[in-house]
């Protein structure tokens, strides 16, 4: 582990690292700051630049560094404007909000920064901790538990996402993993569903599906239903320290929503946004009963939880991707997909095979943690004027990136109308209520799922492995609870809603 | 009949399809000694069908109950809502996938940012035409000489 920790602090600390941290991190907060953008989208603007630099350390460098950039960013407009640029700080604006209300931004905007700083160099050191751990453990998975574990994520995925989405989510999933047989697969190298269409030979790219997944419907969100700004703290961010007992009260929130929130981030389908919510909800509980009052009303504890958690979740986020290759969330996802694009395939042996690339990026979140901390906080002030970007600039070159990263992944312009295509059938998605993550996850999986199943069916001759292996069915089992349990309890719950009011 | 529920007939036709043609199309044209193996290129793909056709049809019957939320953009609602400004938008985003070539990268880039301003309400020229100009030539540079893109500059007849 320790040479992997000098192979790491060597390849982050290069010029070229560092400047990939600093400038992921800048444009992460910068993008992430406009309200209705989210990670997803910033990333998948970034990817193509990611991946001409031909470099996986540094492409996974900088989008990491984009990834917590825009976090942090989402809880800058979270607590100036109340106008979350990212779900996952939603939970932020509960007590950021009133406090830039009362004219303590910028001390609000301090106890975000530290809380991040926190929750994300805490879960870093997880992250240390536990990928080893199981990775060596994932070493002696076979293809049939890659099979089964990747159909627990898919599941995990379906069933956290809420109540009455179980469906929708499963439907998501199996959409993108048909997407992904479309086209010349490398097992059987036969052209599958492609309707002889030669453009669709070698299947749908998977930057231009990122992008009509998220980038393209929050672009066209914000052009149909312009977010009118609320009244803020802006212009008055001043006085940026806490005292000593805001920092006394934090201190055991940041410590207990670090952990938390990082196992929650760990947890395929949950991350950032159920963190976040589930910390600002335990630190309330256990908070003694006149501090409960204070939540919601500019509480620093209130504060300091979601944004520790948030932070945390995301780290933990990476421990699946790096150690399983198996994406847990969105934009995990389209960090996989960047991966292997670059021709790394992340998984247990990633650790062996290119300990660069692993230690690396753990040691860009510590850089990239101190970078949010010691170089945006002060110049918030400054990056707050891009809340006043006026739309009529920022929505047609939103478009044009869009654009621009879908033409350079394939330099070809047919691939822009599919892009229009699609993003105009995601945005109906959207309207519907159907989440977009899992298509994605699915579509990026898709290969592999079916690689692993088509060799576990050949090394068994049929499908005797899902019996013979026992971690396989147990895995399986699971799996098949995930989906069924949610559905199973939300039907009890209204039969017995139903029978109370027939009692009445 | 909700929106959600109407799309997921469209999906489930969509699954219909594909399940058509994994289970009745793939197979026909098979080498006799890949039918040995136990794994055919269809296999994934039909038991794809059978969970999207399950999918699907739990959402169109609306077995799964969810509770109304208030969504962020309502689409019954979508009238109220600038839809002609994002169709235009579109249809200059189609136009610029096939002028792009043709007209080359400068001339169409240009003119899509001018123009998606321009449908956005944007009447300053002053000050629309230098931003959208420089972004271009800055984004041509980088894309050209840093990471090493060809992107055709002007268009065909002017030798670009």
């Amino acid at each position: 582990m320790l040479e992997g920790l000098l192979i790491g602090l060597q390849t982050a600390f290069s010029l070229q690292n560092l400047l990939m941290v600093i400038g992921g991190c800048l444009i992460g907060t910068f993008i992430g700051m406009l309200p209705g953008l989210g990670p997803m989208s910033i990333i998948a603007i970034m990817i193509p630049v990611a991946i001409s630099m031909g470099d996986p350390s540094a492409a996974l460098i900088l989008l990491a560094g984009v990834y917590y950039g825009a976090i942090f960013g989402g809880s800058t407009s979270s607590i100036l404007l109340n106008a979350p640029g990212v779900a996952g700080t939603v939970a932020s604006s509960f007590d950021g909000y009133p406090m830039a209300k009362q004219g303590k931004a910028g001390k609000a905007l301090t106890i975000a920064a530290i809380a991040s700083f926190a929750g994300g160099t805490i879960g870093a050191l997880l992250l240390m901790i536990f990928a080893p751990m199981l990775s060596s453990v994932a070493l002696l998975f076979h293809s049939a538990e890659y099979f089964a574990l990747m159909v627990v994520g898919l599941s995990a995925i379906a069933a956290f996402a809420g109540t009455g989405q179980v469906a929708k989510a499963l439907m998501m999933t199996v959409l993108g993993l048909m997407m992904a047989t479309v086209g010349e697969g490398a097992l059987f190298n036969l052209p599958r569903f492609t309707m002889g269409i030669m453009d669709l030979q070698s299947g749908f790219g998977f930057i231009t599906l990122a992008m009509a997944m998220f980038a393209l419907p929050e672009a066209l969100f914000l052009v149909l239903k312009p977010r009118v700004a609320k009244e803020g703290g802006e212009g008055e961010i001043k006085e940026l320290r806490i005292s000593r007992e805001e920092a006394k009260a934090i201190t055991p929130v940041i410590g207990r929503q670090s952990i938390q929130g990082f196992f929650i981030g760990v947890l395929p389908g949950a991350g950032a946004t159920i963190a976040s919510f589930l910390g600002y909800a335990v630190e309330r509980n256990i908070a003694p009963k006149e501090e409960q009052e204070q939540f919601g009303k500019g509480a620093v504890k209130g504060l300091a939880a979601p944004e520790t958690a948030n932070n945390a979740a995301c780290t933990g986020s990476f421990v699946p991707l790096l150690t399983l290759g198996i994406p847990g969330s969105g934009t995990t996802a389209i960090l996989l997909g960047a991966l292997i694009a670059l021709n790394v395939t992340p998984g247990p042996r990633l650790m062996i095979d290119e300990p660069q690339v692993f230690w690396a990026v753990i040691m860009s979140m510590f850089i990239g943690n101190l970078v949010l901390l010691v170089l945006n906080l002060p110049l918030i002030p400054y990056i707050a004027k891009v809340l006043s970007v006026p739309r009529n600039y920022l929505i047609p070159f939103i478009l044009f990136f869009t654009l621009m990263g879908a033409y350079i992944g394939q330099n070809n312009a047919t691939e822009l109308l599919i892009l229009v295509g699609f993003g105009v059938c995601a945005t109906a998605l959207r309207f519907a209520d159907y989440p977009l993550a899992p298509l994605l996850i699915g579509f990026i999986l898709g290969g592999m799922l079916e690689d692993n199943f088509a060799r576990s069916m050949q090394l068994y001759d049929g499908i005797a492995f899902i019996w013979e292996r026992p971690m396989t069915l147990g895995l399986l089992v699971i799996a098949a609870l995930l989906v069924l349990l949610p559905s199973y309890r939300a039907r009890r719950a209204r039969l017995r809603a139903q029978g109370v009011a027939d009692g009445d | 009949m909700a929106l959600d529920r109407w799309i997921a007939l469209i999906l489930l036709g969509i699954c219909l399809t594909y399940g058509y043609a994994a289970w009745f199309t793939m197979d026909g044209s098979l080498a006799p000694f890949m039918r040995r193996n136990p794994i055919w290129p269809s296999t994934f793909p039909k038991l794809l069908s059978l969970f999207g056709i399950i999918a699907s049809s739990i959402i169109l019957l609306g077995f799964e109950k969810s509770e109304p939320k208030e969504a962020d953009i309502d689409y019954r609602r979508l009238h109220e809502y600038k839809l002609g400004q994002a169709i235009i938008l579109l249809a200059l985003m189609v136009a610029y996938a096939l002028l792009l070539r043709p007209a080359g990268f400068l001339l169409s880039t240009s003119g899509f940012l001018i123009l998606g301003s321009f449908i956005l309400g944007e009447r300053k020229w002053h000050v629309m035409v230098p931003v959208s100009a420089t972004a271009t030539l800055i984004v041509w540079y980088l894309v050209q000489e840093v990471l090493g893109i060809y992107l055709r500059p002007l268009p065909g007849f002017i030798g670009g």
